[in-house]
């Protein structure tokens, strides 16, 4: 038994974060073009619609959730000290989650039933969508069995993690804990290994340096200025859209 | 003054005998590619018709283009930073593959390989997506030519303009007349694609004004085809990037003229530089709807003009390039004899690909007749069941332009945001041409008339000539004046040479495969 713990959550935690960083490097590098979030909303609109909304923002309120717990514990605690802000919160990040169950499902049905949907799904696809439902699923299953998680994550999870980025290990607590919540926890591992060959990796592209840019955007090729200007060594200039 | 340089397209409309050849020369050069099947970055649509996709010109189903806001600002009109990026997740004005038509080809192989049987094979349409039989309901150019038909050209958004009697009128005009539109990429100076990429991927380029995606760093937000208001920026649903109308840059840098314009059976199309003022962009963007055909003429300069030169000089413009504005046939038909018009201004893109309105169609008028003149006739006389009567004679000077029978507010929707006074200008000066190679040549046509034609519409007998000249002799480098990239610095707008030591060629260094 503690052999198995020390493989799922020190050896596969390890595993997944050097993947999810070397891979992700590597694929953005040399594999630019592939770096897309794969729209297929040209090819079907109105299901993606009952899909992709309630997914999206579900699933981007669960991941600021457990981030802001791992990385402010405390805080966390703090506010899980007066009942009524607890419930609150489990409350709201367990409507999202259901909003997450719903999008991802009608997502998946939508995949596996048009036609034209099936040309532009890989096997990692469905491997991904499955092992997603299979975490969203455990995700709530465990916010009713286990409460109250936004609690305990920050008390005894978020040390789990804090430990293993520190290098010094600590699954003491995460030995300890019920079934559902190791399954939980090994699927968040699984999926961090796998993002980089997965679309997920959109995720990291998302732009949000739109907010700041300028609306219009005119390049060009090469400053024309300096390149006239024999002072200028030839070798300092690149094309800019390269 | 920010002088800089555009290149500037004219399509000849009075020319265009609908052909498709641009078309086909495009397609076969760019998109007969897995997932750009359905992408005609050039397509000739029949107006009046709804054209391709199906009624993009209606931007109250696509949000395309820009508005007005309260305070006078132009935003995005269904993209933008707000709009944008909420609607990431799904695009609810984005077109589907339905609004364009599903790609298609035939099963030829089952007519030689069908196994023996007692009916003739077939080759069925199968879907260029699914590869699964089916029933081609739509294809890229399926109005053509069928404008009297009630699908396409009854539900043209420009008919809004109309009076339901004008209407009714024209529909017994259209089925004897209408004419092509051929599009391509507006290459506008204020692009709502590039405006609405969350990205970045599309930019302008400053050399020439061609607006292009880069595909490594298009991630499919798909704000471009909403945004862009004449729909010619294209997803690609197999590779997922965004792709769009390139006019052939890499031609264009060795001086080529554009697969479309090089192949154009009628010549209709003219290219050159034109010289603007990039100061003036927005204000002119925001100019009343009355006003934008004229302000953007406003943003063009003068290429001779000694200051121009020198702003342009200062900004790294190339002596050739400028040498090319002076020359440009783009010039001469926009802005100095002012014969164009810019497609659906009102869209406030600022598109640099103008037209010469059609004055073919608007030769002829309908007028509903009593019913006395048939009864004249021999009682076997050949006579239309209904009563109207189409008409080509004409006693006054402009008489076909001005009672407009043919509605201008038809043509005024379409390129002059409802200004029916930039249209009949232009038809006009159309007329004064024509009037006074009649004079010229035929010598019908008494010398005073032909002199008052040309000067109402303030042309003089050199211009004439030289507007007959471009319209109806131009060779090729007369309409196509295009200033190549210099030679020492031709690939260099592509790639560092740098990278690409040791390789042969350039292009795409990996395959364009959907990720995963």
């Amino acid at each position: 038994m503690e052999l198995s713990n020390v493989f799922l959550f020190v050896g596969l935690p390890y595993a997944a974060l050097v993947i999810f960083l070397i891979g992700t490097i590597q694929r953005y590098r040399n594999k630019g073009f592939k770096v897309s979030s794969l729209s297929s909303q040209f090819l079907e609109g109105r299901a993606l619609f009952w899909g992709t909304v309630p997914f999206h923002f579900g699933i981007l309120v669960l991941f600021f959730g457990h981030l802001s717990a791992f990385l402010l514990p405390g805080p966390t605690l703090m506010w899980n000290a007066n009942p009524t802000r607890l419930i609150t919160l489990e409350i709201t990040a367990f409507a999202f989650g259901l909003s997450t169950l719903v999008g991802l499902t009608a997502l998946f049905v939508r995949r596996l039933t048009n036609v034209r949907i099936k040309m532009v799904t890989t096997k990692m696809d469905i491997f991904l969508e499955l092992l997603l439902l299979v975490q969203v699923v455990f995700g709530l299953w465990v916010a009713v069995g286990y409460r109250w998680g936004s609690s305990w994550f920050a008390a005894d999870l978020a040390p789990y993690l804090w430990s293993l980025f520190k290098a010094n290990p600590d699954i003491t607590a995460v030995g300890a804990m019920p079934w559902p919540i190791k399954v939980h926890i090994v699927g968040a591992w699984l999926l961090i290994g796998i993002f980089p060959y997965t679309r997920l990796v959109h995720f990291l592209v998302a732009p949000l340096h739109y907010i700041t840019r300028p609306y219009q955007r005119v390049m060009w090729n090469w400053d024309r200025k300096a390149i006239r200007d024999p002072r200028t060594p030839w070798s300092a200039m690149r094309p800019k859209n390269n | 003054m920010d002088i800089r340089a555009q290149t500037a397209v004219v399509f000849h409309l009075d020319k265009c005998i609908g052909c498709h050849t641009c078309s086909v020369a495009c397609k076969n050069i760019w998109t007969d590619r897995k997932g750009a099947e359905y992408q005609w970055w050039n397509n000739v649509e029949t107006k009046p018709g709804t054209g391709y996709p199906g009624k993009w010109e209606d931007q109250s189903i696509y949000n395309g283009g820009w508005v007005k806001d309260a305070n006078g600002r132009i935003q995005l009109k269904g993209a933008g930073k707000k709009k944008g990026l909420l609607n990431i997740f799904h695009n609810p004005s984005m077109p589907t593959v339905e609004d364009y038509y599903e790609p298609f080809t035939y099963n030829y192989l089952n007519l030689i390989e069908a196994p023996p049987g007692n009916d003739q094979p077939t080759a069925r349409p199968v879907s260029l997506i699914t590869g699964e039989p089916m029933d081609v309901k739509m294809g890229p150019n399926w109005d053509d030519d069928l404008s009297g038909t009630p699908d396409y050209a009854r539900n043209d958004p420009n008919l809004a303009a109309l009076t339901p009697a004008e209407r009714s009128a024209m529909f017994q005009l259209e089925r004897m007349a209408f004419f092509y539109l051929p599009r391509i990429c507006n290459h506008c100076l204020n692009p709502a694609c590039v405006a609405s990429c969350p990205s970045g991927a599309i930019y302008k380029r400053g050399e020439d004004g061609v607006v292009l995606i880069n595909q490594k760093v298009c991630r499919a937000w798909r704000m471009c085809v909403t945004a862009c208001p004449y729909k010619k920026s294209y997803y690609n649903w197999h590779t997922g990037k965004s792709e769009k109308c390139i006019l052939c840059y890499p031609r264009m840098e060795a001086g080529y003229a554009p697969a479309c314009m090089h192949s154009c059976v009628g010549r209709i199309r003219y290219i050159g530089v034109i010289l603007y003022d990039a100061d003036k962009i927005e204000a002119v963007a925001s100019a009343e709807p009355k006003d934008l055909v004229a302000r953007q003429l406003d943003l063009m300069m003068d290429p001779f003009d000694d200051k121009v030169i020198a702003a342009a000089k200062a900004n790294g413009i190339a002596d050739s390039t400028i040498k090319a504005a002076q020359n440009s046939p783009s010039f001469k038909f926009i802005k100095q004899w002012g014969m164009a018009l810019p497609l659906h201004p009102e869209f406030r893109t600022l598109p640099m690909l103008w037209y010469v309105p059609p004055l073919l169609p608007v030769m002829a008028s309908v007028t509903q007749t009593d019913g006395a003149q048939k009864d004249k006739l021999n009682p076997i006389a050949k006579t239309w069941t209904d009563n109207w009567l189409y008409d080509t004679s004409t006693e006054e000077l402009w008489g076909t332009v001005e009672q407009a029978r043919f509605p201008l507010k038809y043509l005024a929707s379409l390129f002059a945001a409802g200004e029916t006074g930039e249209v009949s200008l232009r038809l006009k000066k159309l007329m004064a041409v024509r009037i006074y190679r009649r004079w010229k040549t035929v010598g019908d046509i008494p010398e005073a008339k032909m002199t008052k034609a040309l000067k109402e519409t303030g042309l003089t007998q050199e211009s004439a000539e030289a507007i007959f000249y471009l319209t109806a002799l131009a060779k090729f480098n007369d309409r196509f004046v295009i200033p190549a990239a210099h030679r020492e610095q031709a690939m260099e707008m592509l790639e560092f040479t740098g990278d690409v030591k040791g390789s042969t060629g350039f292009g795409f260094r990996e395959k364009p495969e959907r990720g995963m």
